[in-house]
């Protein structure tokens, strides 16, 4: 389609001075990964970090269904390693994995080419994020494996990880990382909401906007209110462990509520940081495979920025057993059903944009239906858990642990791969085994609920979450649980076996290699995208 | 609107090349993350083994990288054709959506105070339900923080006249103009220096209400410190000639930046200082 005007030989002599890296002798080593800046290879140093992340990530959830298949084992050695674990597990999860892909990765490869522009607003400032983050992985792996290592959870609450309880300096690592993450992550959100608002080819208004800029640009807005009462609250908690200090601590005059809600202030923003994007992802690969305009496009932008206001409000329904008034949980259960309405919208327009289309199950599609699917179970163990009675219940129980690894682990991470599959050839100009990839969702769909529905049955029984052992009645929906885990373990290795597929393929790929139904500017450009793309201004009508 | 309307199909191919600054490869980010990297270990070693090696380390690292990132912007600045108008922009929304997520930081300290300021009942164990605390001694507001605040609200009209001098190109002015705000700047952060060594409370072991004095204030003086830096990085620059009537964000992102220190001063004043005190205050 467009192939011979995309021929960016032909524009050297343009006035683009001090350009380095510019002519196409190949930037060495040092130069193109560590001095990147170049939104693509920085996506692909995300993406690339996510994946290790990931591995790290499972293979401490699989550590955890191992010590679980049974009651009574061994294999974990004590309660404090296992808090170690579930801790970095939480962590590493959220900050290193989700958010590096979804974010880092897939926006930073195919922000700026949706808009047309030919990079982001800040290109060192973008590389500075990711090294950001790698620091900040360092820095959660010392929390680890230092001593005893972290313990207080991934919502790190007081006293908990106070100088009493955690003295170690691992705790302190822990703390510190998410510092820096949180750094990495404020400085990629100015960049990209600087990116959108301002770098927009002519004719790209903010209503004709793909709806994965969307996703971005709303997310962006999340962190950048977010993530810093974060680091404020991780601020107090550092100066209590180590400096006197008397914010959350009571014999001060502390109160460690204070901690939770500034915590939550984040913390319910942050799921959304995490599946908007995944939001975006989907959108278009449901319009691309049923060949067709995604239904209701502005209904489908605007519910995203309701969603981010919203989200900002309803955090307290995480503290429901928390020492908050009646009022204060009736007005945070009310606020939190409203986003049940919003999100409506997107899961019908979805469904809607699917009706009566031709639509064609290849590996993306069935991710993305498969993403459908589970969001809406994890939505509405959701919506019964913002019921303030019913959570004095099921409050850190193993129904929580299924409502949040339905919307994360079987949404977001679904949403990943429905991006990697349907992107993937764009940025590396190779196809991936179609046979493969089904063959990888289905281990991974069946492995994945076979691990996680039980545990609504294990919750709603009264199991808690956070413990290595249990009782000898929750044995059997245990077990279930943890081959699953070891199926869903599995299928990661089908993964790895289509990385070396995709990698040592010699096919190449047209520029829109899905044809009609996809219709972004990435698929204006070749497959691979070259190094740098748009550097003539495309016009959009 | 159907989703029709952004497609690739539609786009129209140009050959107006694109107008924006395409930077060079630069081993500054890395270096700075190392940096910070070392500041937080740094931190971590000087609290529990008091050694200040790696912190002093990542401090100089950061720094420097600080110095020869910003050197490489301002010179990319004063080549021809890499920042056009639309780079600027993107710099001003960069300026904008940093002091945005900033006074989110101070909202969480806000929270922290306000937590205890409207529901003193919240502090823990057995403190009688008032705030601030009883027993607490607090300090004067109209002593050394009414000073202080004259000194903030008389350098944000001295901001403002080095950019009017900027305006009409009167260099003179505007170096004086910033001479004097740079000034006003030190003096702001001696008084405070001066009141946190005389408060009648202790930040060490002193409890809840030192607490969330000193993190609110000191976060606020950290800021002024970082103020008046760039501030004086721009007094440099304005005696180099740097900068020109027309073009000098530079300037006018230390000033937003600089009335933004000067709000939330107005914010510690009077919510922390003023509503704040108790019926015992020290001078
Ligand atoms: C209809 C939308 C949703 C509703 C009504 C909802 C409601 C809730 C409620 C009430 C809780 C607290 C339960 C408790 O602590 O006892 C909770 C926990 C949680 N939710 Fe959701 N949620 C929704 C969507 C999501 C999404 C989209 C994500 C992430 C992608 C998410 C991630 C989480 C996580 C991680 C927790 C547990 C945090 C923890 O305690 O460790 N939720 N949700
Ligand atoms: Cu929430």
């Amino acid at each position: 389609m467009s192939s011979t005007t995309h021929d960016d030989h032909a524009h050297n002599d343009h006035t683009h001075d001090a350009h380095g890296d510019h002519g196409h002798a190949k930037p060495g080593f040092v130069r193109r990964w560590l001095m990147s800046t170049n939104h693509k290879d920085i996506g692909t140093l995300y993406i690339t970090s996510a994946v290790i992340a990931g591995c790290v990530g499972g293979i401490l959830s699989m550590l955890m269904r191992a010590q679980l298949m049974y009651p009574h084992n061994h294999i974990i050695s004590s309660g404090t390693e296992w808090n170690a674990i579930i801790t970095a597990h939480g962590l590493i999860m959220i900050f290193w994995m989700v958010m590096p892909a979804l974010i880092g990765g897939f926006g930073n490869w195919f922000v700026p080419m949706m808009i047309g522009a030919p990079d982001m607003a800040f290109p060192r400032l973008n590389n500075m994020s990711f090294w950001f983050l790698v620091m900040g992985f360092i820095f959660v792996m010392l929390g680890l494996l230092i001593g005893d290592g972290t313990g207080a959870g991934w919502t790190i609450y007081p006293p908990l990880d106070n100088a009493r309880y955690s003295p170690g300096i691992a705790t302190d690592f822990s703390l510190f990382s998410l510092h820096l993450a949180g750094i990495s992550s404020l400085l990629g959100a100015i960049n990209f909401i600087a990116t959108i608002l301002n770098m927009r080819a002519p004719g790209m208004t903010m209503h004709k906007m793909p709806l994965f800029v969307w996703a971005i640009l709303v997310t962006a807005f999340l962190l950048l209110l977010a993530i810093p009462v974060l680091a404020g609250a991780v601020t107090m908690l550092i100066m209590d462990r180590n400096f006197g200090t008397s914010f959350f601590e009571p014999a001060g005059g502390g109160d460690p509520v204070l901690f939770q809600h500034l915590f939550w202030f984040f913390g319910h923003p942050e799921v959304y940081i995490m599946i908007l994007p995944a939001f975006g992802v989907i959108s278009h690969v449901v319009s691309t495979f049923s060949k067709k305009p995604i239904f209701g496009y502005l209904g489908m932008a605007y519910a995203m920025v309701i969603i981010g206001f919203v989200g900002f409000v309803v955090w307290a329904h995480h503290m429901f057993v928390s020492a908050i008034s009646t009022d204060s949980r009736v007005y945070f259960e009310v606020a939190t059903l409203v986003i049940a309405v919003p999100t409506g919208i997107k899961i019908f327009s979805w469904i809607a944009t699917m009706w009566g289309g031709s639509i064609e199950f290849k590996t993306p599609m069935l991710w993305a239906i498969g993403f459908i699917f589970l969001f809406v179970i994890g939505g509405a163990t959701g919506v019964v858990l913002a019921n303030a009675g019913l959570d004095q219940e099921l409050h850190n129980d193993y129904f929580l642990i299924a409502h949040f690894h339905y919307v994360l682990s079987l949404g977001a991470v679904f949403a990943i791969f429905a991006g990697f599959y349907y992107w993937i050839g764009k940025m590396s100009g190779h196809p991936y085994p179609e046979f493969w990839g089904k063959v990888h969702f289905w281990t991974t769909f069946i492995g994945v609920n076979l691990t996680f529905f039980p545990q609504h049955f294990l919750g709603l029984a009264g199991m808690p979450r956070r413990y290595p052992d249990y009782p000898d009645a929750f044995a059997g929906w245990n077990f279930v649980s943890s081959v699953g885990a070891m199926i869903s373990g599995a299928s990661t290795a089908v993964f790895f076996y289509i990385l070396y597929r995709i990698f040592t393929s010699k096919e190449k790929l047209a520029d829109n290699y899905w044809g009609e139904g996809a219709t972004t500017l990435e698929w204006a450009v070749p497959s691979p995208a070259p190094h740098h793309t748009f550097e003539d201004v495309p016009v959009i009508q | 609107m159907s989703g029709e309307v952004h497609t690739a199909t539609n786009q129209i191919k140009s050959t107006v090349p694109h107008p924006y600054h395409m930077v060079d490869p630069s081993i500054w980010p890395v270096l700075g993350a190392m940096s910070a990297m070392c500041v937080a270990g740094g931190i971590i070693f000087a609290a529990h083994f008091g050694n200040f090696i790696l912190l002093a380390v990542g401090l100089l690292g950061a720094m420097s990288t600080m110095y020869v990132w910003w050197r490489d912007v301002v010179r990319e600045s004063a080549t021809p054709g890499l920042h056009k108008m639309i780079t600027q922009i993107g710099l001003r929304y960069g300026m904008a959506l940093f002091i945005a997520s900033e006074v989110m930081f101070f909202v969480s300290f806000f929270w922290n105070y306000f937590n205890y300021f409207f529901y003193p009942d919240k502090m823990g164990y057995a403190m009688a339900p008032v705030w601030p605390p009883m027993g607490v001694t607090t300090i004067d507001p109209f002593a050394i923080p009414l000073f202080n605040t004259m000194v903030l609200l008389l350098s944000g009209t001295t901001v403002t006249w080095a950019h009017h001098c900027l305006l009409e190109g009167d260099n003179k002015g505007t170096v004086q103009g910033l001479a004097v705000t740079v000034m006003l700047g030190l003096a702001f952060l001696c008084g405070q220096a001066w009141e946190y060594t005389h408060s009648p409370f202790n930040f060490y072991h002193g409890g809840v209400f030192p607490s969330a004095f000193f993190i609110a204030t000191g976060f606020h003086g950290f800021h002024v410190i970082i103020g008046t830096g760039f501030l004086i990085v721009c007094l440099v620059r304005a005696m180099r000639h740097q900068f020109t009537p027309q073009r000098h964000f530079g300037f006018e992102a230390a000033a937003w930046y600089w009335h933004f220190v000067d709000v939330v001063w107005l914010f510690l004043f009077v919510c922390i200082y003023y509503l704040g005190r108790s019926a015992i205050v020290a001078g």
